[in-house]
């Protein structure tokens, strides 16, 4: 049975590369056909958007809902520009700018990043403090957790999540924690606070420590204030990356962070102003 | 007893025909295509401060990390063993209505982003989760940010690789030596360990080795359901990502681990998933 069955799968295959030739072919040319229409699809994005200049403004990810609004705002002042938002943690973020993406604007929930993408000589200029913050207690809708205050981070029965400390958001926390004297009993210690957020959000963590700015722009968690001497106070530098494709639309776009407009956006989400 | 030496056949078959070069039409984007795969390695190779690996290696953080991610994979792969087989079974022998709605829902963690899955994870098996809930109340035992939290989210990606494999096998496998067991009175249990099992012997190797490999390197899923905690819930890809923000060195010392560990298994079992084909 199974020399009838081998044999008949030996049988099968001269016929198949005296095909070979022919069907070849068809392949090349299907295989070219597809390659033009990739090209073409590609061309045809940025037609598409009416050849609109791309500007990649790297954000860090406490300023989310700020920015996109910032991009709304700006592209209506330069119809001409398609800026494209690159948000996560501020340390990705300055990686990314070290093994050169093309970015052309960078905002920092951290200055010491900021000075280290600086002294990498990775600025077109200086930069400039924007915007300021504060950290808060994070804890689901309802306080199913009864958290009172920073003390309930040492909690064990508690799942309590930080930043990694390695973010900013993480880094603030630990200072915050530290000012206080709680040892705290982590159960995750996620890469950047929106990760962080949404298990808050989702009831599987009972506290976690967050920017003010993040609880007013969730509707789905409730806030816990750290008092003012515990708390630490967090700056936002931005710059224009050297090397960005556009240098002067990647300025217009700082000018208008700093702008009355940008500064009310920025207000709007809970943010202070230096 | 004629199935070796078949094998021979067929093998010194494929060296005759490997031996006239191939075209050029063939040849260029082949070689186009390797680049892509090899020019990662080589920059990570690039990378690698060999210097200082032994010492960026051998801190008991590494070995937390390590430990953990072995564990989970081996697990995940057991599981797999245990329920994905009989799930390709099913898929490959039973004939009822829906079978191609769930082979999809099988294989859908392969095209998920695993992020995606994790956080379809945290919403059935979560603390407040359809199924987390009531098992938190039963049990007392919640998945997120727990060990057992990574070993199901590392199976719930890895599994199906399991599945495809065993199946494959399954559909060619030939039969008639079942069914001429069972005419020789073996009980089903018998065929399926005495018969079935064997013959696709080489696949359950080769669906093991994919599940465990896959398993070892997954990070979306198990970030977003189990979190990341050294210790406790960090595995090798994890503790890769967070090095990477600090300490780039000890994140590419840790991706050489991953990078060789992976391809000793993949180049191992090359043999294995060859030889039926």
């Amino acid at each position: 049975m199974m020399v009838d069955n081998q044999a008949a799968g030996g049988s099968d295959r001269p016929p198949d590369e005296h095909r070979g030739d022919p069907s070849g072919w068809k392949r090349i040319l299907a295989a070219g056909v597809i390659a033009v229409l990739i090209t073409t699809a590609c061309a045809g994005s940025p037609d598409s958007s009416g050849g609109r200049q791309e500007l990649l403004v790297s954000a860090a990810a406490s300023l989310t809902q700020a920015f996109q609004q910032m991009e709304a705002g700006f592209e209506r002042a330069y119809p001409e520009t398609d800026v494209v938002l690159n948000l996560a943690g501020s340390s990705l973020l300055r990686e990314q700018i070290l093994s050169g993406a093309p970015v052309g604007v960078f905002a920092s929930a951290n200055p010491a990043i900021m000075a280290q993408v600086a002294e990498a000589g990775h600025l077109a200029g200086s930069y400039e403090v924007f915007a300021l913050n504060h950290m808060t207690l994070a804890v689901p809708k309802g306080n199913p957790g009864g958290v009172t205050g920073l003390h309930d981070l040492a909690r064990d029965e508690l799942l309590v999540g930080l930043c990694i400390a390695t973010v900013p958001c993480g880094d603030f926390a630990h200072r915050v924690l530290a000012h206080a004297g709680v040892q705290p009993a982590v159960d995750t210690e996620e890469p950047n606070v929106r990760a962080l957020l949404t298990k808050v959000e989702a009831s599987e963590l009972d506290v976690a420590v967050v920017y003010v700015t993040d609880t007013v722009a969730s509707g789905g968690v409730d806030a816990i204030p750290i008092p003012d001497d515990q708390n630490v106070l967090a700056e936002y530098p931005i710059a224009v990356v050297s090397g960005s494709p556009h240098p002067t639309i990647a300025a217009d776009f700082v000018a208008f962070v700093l702008s009355a407009e940008g500064r009310g956006i920025l207000e709007r989400h809970g943010f202070s102003l230096p | 007893m004629s199935t070796p030496q078949q094998g021979n056949g067929h093998g010194s078959d494929r060296r005759r025909r490997l031996r006239t070069p191939p075209p050029l039409f063939i040849l260029i984007p082949a070689a186009i295509g390797l680049v892509l795969f090899v020019v990662p390695v080589v920059g990570l190779l690039i990378g690698v401060p060999w210097g200082d690996l032994v010492a960026l290696l051998s801190t008991e953080a590494v070995a937390d990390t390590l430990r953990l991610s072995l564990l989970s994979s081996l697990a995940a792969a057991a599981i797999s063993l245990v329920l994905g087989v009989p799930i390709a079974w099913v898929l490959a022998r039973c004939r009822f209505p829906g079978r191609s709605v769930v082979r999809g829902l099988v294989l859908l963690p392969l095209v998920l982003p695993p992020v995606v899955g994790g956080a379809a994870l945290l919403f059935a098996l979560g603390r407040r989760g359809v199924i987390g809930a009531p098992l938190a109340r039963a049990t007392g035992l919640t998945l997120p940010f727990s060990t057992w939290g990574v070993v199901v989210a590392v199976t719930f990606v890895a599994m199906p690789l399991m599945v495809v494999t065993v199946e494959g096998a399954l559909r060619n496998l030939d039969s008639r030596f079942e069914r001429a067991a069972e005419t020789l009175g073996a009980s089903r249990w018998i065929v399926l360990r005495q018969v079935t099992l064997p013959m696709i012997g080489p696949s359950l190797v080769a669906g093991t080795a994919l599940t465990w490999a896959r398993a070892l390197g997954e990070f979306g899923a198990t970030l977003t359901f189990a979190g990341n905690l050294p210790g406790r819930t960090q595995t090798l890809p994890l503790a890769i990502f967070v090095a990477l923000e600090s300490d780039r060195d000890t994140a590419i010392a840790l991706s050489l681990v991953m990078v060789t560990v992976s391809l000793v298994v993949l180049v191992s079992l090359r043999d294995h998933w060859w030889r039926r084909r």
